[in-house]
Formats: structure tokens, sequence, C-alpha cells
């Protein structure tokens, strides 16, 4: 630490970011005891007969029970998804199509603050980002795929696109209505039908989507949703009359799943981790970039799969951005997900906190410095506060490894060459960032930056219309935008 | 006494030389001794293709499809020998014409597959597309020269560099290809051609954890194994293609999306 860290170290933070609570109310959401699964338009009982609890990570309260779906179930739904599909929805009028989804997205925009808490209780981020970005940009992306519905012959010059059949979709506890909606929405507009598998810890603002669904009159069948553990996931991939898998998840399922498809006319895509480098130069504007840099790994507690958990900082800024990023750590309110002015909330569950934990104490082991605000974490719930390494060498683990959490690792560099160096040098390729004031040095850096998306002096945005998808080992196909149409169609 | 002609060694085409196998090893095929590439051949040409790799996607598009377009041109002047090869005068007019379509499609792959996406907020966003890298590509048994032109052509014109596995039974056609790419100003490396056994080799390129994308357009039976051994480091694998099309070159292809506030 330089003398001018200490001395930040030891100041108390700022009497003028101490805020009363303000939670948001949870009476807007009605939970059911329990749910079952959602097959051919109905709520049924798991032929498994298994129920756990959907636990909230913020207060380890049992917000409801909800079914395991085991091989039976999932061929149930499979079954109801190809019904659906042989029984006309994808030949509806395709005018038709868009206004079913057009109702959903209306629905959802409706019903967005029931949703956004539920999100926040269920998965424990806050409600800020729940509110204004999950919920609006799920609804956005119905909003946008509806309009491709009728539209789909001018998206594949000369070529005619058709349905696939059943879609598998498996989706991760980040964000998991805006996942589902980046898997429902254009599946649906191509005239797919879905067997829908939300994550484990994250399954009640799926099962409030059936509700959606019968609000919009979405025809029983098209949409189904089996919860539940890996099992089901694995069941889902392996139904050999499912014509298509999208899975969003870590890299290592992401391969298991590759391989299990191997073999089989199964259409896949994978959108998986990814270990993002947020490139900071000289003359970049250094506040906005320090917001970047927060933006980028504390969003969502660092449950990103683009998180910039990679920072590299030019030398000659080097201690001045160390300085400005822990003093802005410093001011993050860390708690309760459901309070409007939590910046960080509740790390999802058990198991991912002890990942990120066992984690950090590797970047300890391995020799790199850690700094972590003063914060007072609330005592029930799995909590993470927001830290930072430096010191860190490319091959420790904190350097290589997606943690998943709000734990950023910086490194440096001297030139260009040496960032892009850098900043490729892992096996992963989803996400990167670059900061400065220059426009050529921006497109240079963007065009050698070895990543599906590159945020230039912005950080972690997101929208229907823009692709989004990896490289190497993040995985492969797009969501959003044009090209993610493509992964719904087969062509004759 | 009548002139003896003079026979060709038909070697291997790594990183721009024609070596032979490491491992010391031929085939008889089509009435020559034809290179039975090794392991370690298949390692090599990787390695030579990634080194390869800045220089061709560095290119400009316009470059890069002259440089297709001349490999047309000077296929065009060796036809009779390609004709004498392979015993079929269409075949060699189709994969001269191939290499000349797809020069075209250097410098409109991106108009054709980019967009300009309007996201609701003060952003500029592009999304173009970008070579994935080194592509392994296995050559279809029949139709020896078109089959093999029509996969690597493709896969090339995006940016990406190639590993070709030659047709096993019919390697020469191959083989008298890639003597036309080493005069084409194709820099040595971009593509590489092995000839030997599918079922040695295929299983070393699939599993190859510098080989990004994965044509099995003409591996031998069941594909299974090697689409596993792709998943170790989440090949792209290309199973059929799509065809004569810019899409069978987006296979080969990612897509980068570039975010930049507006402001004043």
């Amino acid at each position: 630490l330089t003398e001018i860290d200490k001395k930040q170290d030891r100041s108390p933070v700022p009497s003028a970011f101490e805020y009363a609570p303000a939670p948001e109310s949870r009476d807007v959401v009605k939970l059911e005891d329990r749910y079952g699964l959602f097959i051919g338009g109905d709520f049924v009982e798991p032929r498994s007969g298994e129920f756990h609890p959907s636990v909230s990570p913020s207060s380890e309260e049992e917000l409801a029970e909800v079914a395991y779906g085991g091989a039976e179930d999932v061929d149930a739904a499979v079954v109801a998804a190809r019904a659906a599909f042989e029984n006309g929805w994808p030949s509806w009028p395709a005018t038709e199509r868009a206004k079913v989804i057009y109702r959903i997205a209306r629905i959802l925009q409706e019903r967005a603050r029931e949703f956004a808490v539920l999100e926040s209780l269920d998965g424990g981020k806050p409600i800020r980002e729940s509110r204004d970005v999950d919920l609006p940009l799920a609804a956005a992306h119905f909003f946008y795929y509806a309009g491709w519905a009728d539209k789909l012959e001018y998206a594949f010059p000369n070529r005619t696109p058709r349905p696939l059949g059943v879609a598998a979709q498996i989706i991760p506890w980040n964000f998991p209505m805006l996942m589902l909606a980046w898997k429902v929405a254009p599946a649906l507009a191509a005239g797919n039908t879905v067997v829908l598998k939300p994550a484990e810890t994250t399954p009640l603002t799926a099962l409030l989507f059936a509700d959606v669904l019968r609000q919009a009159a979405v025809p029983p069948g098209v949409v189904n949703i089996v919860t539940g553990d890996g099992r089901a996931g694995s069941e889902l991939v392996k139904h050999p009359d499912v014509d298509k898998v999208a899975f969003t998840g870590s890299t290592e399922v992401g391969k298991e799943i590759q391989r299990a498809v191997a073999g089989t006319k199964k259409k896949l895509t994978l959108e998986l981790g990814g270990k993002a480098a947020n490139v900071i130069f000289d003359d970049a504007p250094l506040d906005q970039a320090v917001e970047g840099i927060v933006n980028g790994i504390y969003f969502n507690q660092g449950h990103v799969c683009c998180a910039g958990s990679r920072l590299l900082v030019q030398e000659s800024i080097y201690d001045q951005t160390i300085q400005k990023l822990k003093r802005r750590m410093s001011n993050l309110r860390v708690g309760d997900p459901l309070d409007k002015n939590t910046d960080v909330g509740a790390i999802n569950s058990k198991a991912q906190l002890e990942r990120i934990q066992e984690l950090v104490k590797s970047g300890e082991e391995e020799g790199a410095d850690v700094f972590q605000p003063e914060c007072r974490l609330p005592e029930k719930g799995w909590w993470f506060a927001p830290t930072v390494f430096t010191n860190v060498a490319q091959s420790y683990r904190i350097a290589q490894e997606e943690i998943f959490g709000p734990v950023l690792s910086v490194l440096t560099f001297r030139t260009p060459d040496e960032a892009v160096e850098k900043a490729n040098n892992t096996p992963y390729g989803l996400a990167a960032g670059v900061w400065t004031e220059k426009g050529s040095r921006i497109l240079s850096m963007s065009q050698r930056l070895r990543a599906g998306v590159v945020w230039a002096n912005t950080y972690n945005r997101f929208d229907p219309t823009s692709p989004f998808g990896g490289y190497k080992e993040s995985g492969f196909g797009r969501e959003g935008g044009l090209h993610g149409l493509e992964a719904y169609v087969r062509f004759d | 006494l009548t002139r003896l002609p003079v026979a060709k060694t038909y070697k291997l085409f790594i990183g721009g030389a024609f070596p032979r196998s490491e491992s010391g090893r031929s085939y008889e095929i089509e009435g020559a001794n034809v290179a039975l590439g090794s392991r370690k051949d298949v390692r090599d040409a990787v390695r030579a293709a990634r080194e390869a790799f800045p220089k061709w996607a560095g290119m400009t598009a316009y470059n890069r499809g002259q440089v297709l377009y001349r490999v047309a041109e000077i296929m065009e002047g060796r036809r009779a020998q390609f004709e004498e090869l392979i015993g079929d005068q269409a075949e060699v007019d189709a994969a001269i014409d191939t290499w000349v379509w797809y020069a075209g499609w250097a410098d409109k792959l991106a108009q054709v597959l980019g967009t300009s996406n309007p996201v609701a907020g003060p952003y500029f966003n592009f999304t173009i597309p970008e070579p994935t890298g080194v592509a392994g590509i296995v050559a279809p048994e029949e139709s020896p020269l078109l089959g093999l032109v029509e996969r690597v052509a493709p896969a090339l014109v995006g940016g990406n560099v190639v590993v070709v596995l030659a047709s096993e039974r019919r390697p020469l056609a191959a083989i008298t290809l890639a003597e036309v790419l080493a005069t084409s100003d194709v820099p040595g490396g971009a593509v590489n051609v092995l000839t030997g056994r599918k079922s040695e080799l295929c299983p070393v390129l699939a599993g190859h954890m510098d080989v990004n994308a994965l044509d099995l357009a003409g591996s031998v039976g069941d594909s299974t194994e090697l689409e596993r051994l792709a998943a170790d480091n989440v090949k792209r694998v290309v199973r059929n293609g799509d065809g004569y099309s810019p899409w069978h070159a987006a296979a080969f292809l990612e897509l980068k999306t570039v975010w930049h506030p507006i402001g004043v």
C-alpha cells in the first residue's frame, strides 16, 4: 500500500452515505406454499414425488416448496411440448404468434414490481437491479422478438427459416427472469415450443411466469417449466425428442452438455463462463472508469458471466486508480436486497459462498494483497463483502478462474500490446472493457480483444437488439439481436 | 531410350513448406507413395496455423479476397494437371469457380452478417464477424478436389487458418492444390494439408486444445466420439454445413459486439 492508501483505509465511511432503511414492500408478491411442475398448461404433481424449499439467500427463509422433476417429469414436459408443436403453434399465423408474445411483454411490464420483488427475495439481488435492469430488459426482450415472429423471412436473406421443434432451455440463477426472456422469447418467435429448466436456487419467478402465460393465453404446452436440480437438466439434454438445447451456465457443465449432444442432430448454443478484462489506459476519464470498474465487478454481487473480474490498469495511473477504487468501494452499501439503497445484495447460495471463499483464500495463499472495505454484513443469510486483490500474477487462480462473486483481481500493464496479451490470456472470451479517451485506440483494442462483447468507456450494458455471447470456451451462438434468432431456426 | 519422367514426391504441406511426415511413414495410393501423417504432424500443423493466424486474419478483406482469387488464377493455369489427377473436368471447373465465388465474399461477409444495433440508450452499438481461429477440416472422401475446396474456402475467406485432412483414398489432388496455395500469396501456415489415416488423425485434430472449429464433413463412420473430443475446448462443430453459401462461412465466424456511449 502507498501512504495515501493507508490514509484512505483508516478514514471512516463518510456520514453523507448513511441512509435510513428503505425496504420495498413484499406485499405485492403472493406465493403458494408449494409448486408443482408447469406442464401442458397446468401445474401438475411431479412424478418424482420430490419437493425442496426455495430459500431466500438474504434471510435463509423458506419461501415455498418447489418440485424437483425427474426423468418421467422431463419426458412428460417434452411430450407436451411436442404435442403443442404438432398441434399448430408453428403454423399459427405469424402475426397472431407475434401478438401473443407482445402480450407477454406487456404483462411483464404491468406486473414488473411483483416480479422484481420476487426476484430479489428468491435470488438475493438488490431490488434496484431487479427493478431497473432485470425486469425492464426481460419485457423488452419479449417485445423485440415478438416483432420478429412475422418477419422471419427478412432476417435471413435467400434462406427459408423453419422452427426447430422442441427447445430445451436451461438457465442460471444469476438473472433468472432475464435469462428466461433471452431463451423463451426468440424460441417462441421462431415457432418452437419450450421446456424450460430454471436454476435450482431461483425457480420462483419462472413459476410466476406460468401465470403470465395464462394471462397472455399462450396455448397449453407451448412453454413447459420443469424445476429441479442438475438431474432434471441432464435428463432434458439427453431426451431423444428434443431438437434444440440452449444452456447458460458454467463452462464445466457446458462441456458436459456438448458431449451429451455429440452424435445427435440437436442444435446447440452455449453461453458459458468468463473472466473478462477491464482495461484502463492512462488517458481514461478516471472517475468514470472507476464507476465502470465497480459496475463491472460488483453489479449483481459479481454473479455475472461477463463481470469485469480482471482489472488491467496502466502502470502510470495505478496508484491513483486503486486509491479511487478503494474509496468508492467504501461507499458501497451491502445488505438487504429489498432495500432500495442497497448496492450489493446476498450471495445466491451457500455453495456459491463457499466457492468464493475458497478462491479468495487461494488468492491470499498465492500471495496477492486483499482489501475489503469495512461493512457490517447481516447475521443471517450468505454474504461476501466487496473485495479487491492487488499484486496479482497472471498465473494465480484468482486471475484465471471464474469466481462469480464480488471479487476483483488487479493486474497492470505498460503498453497496449501487453494489455492485449494479458487480457486474452484465459480460455474464456466472453467480454472485455476498454477505457481511454483516444478513439483510434478504442477501435484497435476492440479489434484485438478476443471477446464476444467489448464495452468501450462503459460496462455491463445489455439490450435485446444487441447480440451477446462468447468466443473460445465462453461458448457459441448469440442471444439477442437478429443473430439470436438463428439459434432457433433451421433452413430448408 | 525414351526419357524417364520425373515422378513427384507427395509430401505434407505445413507452415508453407513441404515436409515428409515426421514419422517417416508413407502409404501407397493412387500410384504414388503418399505421406502417412502422424499425431505430431497434426500438432505441428496446428502450431503453424496458429502462428499464421494474425497475419491472415489481419489482412484487409480486399487483400484476402485478391489472394483467394489468385488461387483460382493459378489453378486455372495448372488445370491439366488436376484433370489428369482426378479425371473429371467438371470438378476442376467447379473447384476453380468455388475459389472465385468465395473470394468475392471476403469484403461482403461483414456487410451481410454484421449489424448495427439500435439499443434503447445513448450508445453506438454494432456487431461484426471475426474469424474464430484455427479450423480443423476433415475433407470428404469423394470429390477429392472440389469437396476439399468447398470446405476450405469458406473457412479461409473469413480470416480463419486451416488444418485440413485430405481424402484418405484420393489424396493427390489435395497435395497438388497445396502447391497452388504455396504460390498464391496465401501466407505460409494459413492452410496446412495433411495426408494419412483419418482414423488415426481425426481424434488428434478433434481433441486438440488449440483448434477452435471442427468441420466433420469427411469423417468416416460415426463421428460421435470426435464431437465428444471437440467439447474439451468448446469447439464450434460443423456437421453438414450450409452448402455453398456465406452461411457456411459464418459457421467459422465469431460475432463481436462493441458498445460505446454517445455523448458530447
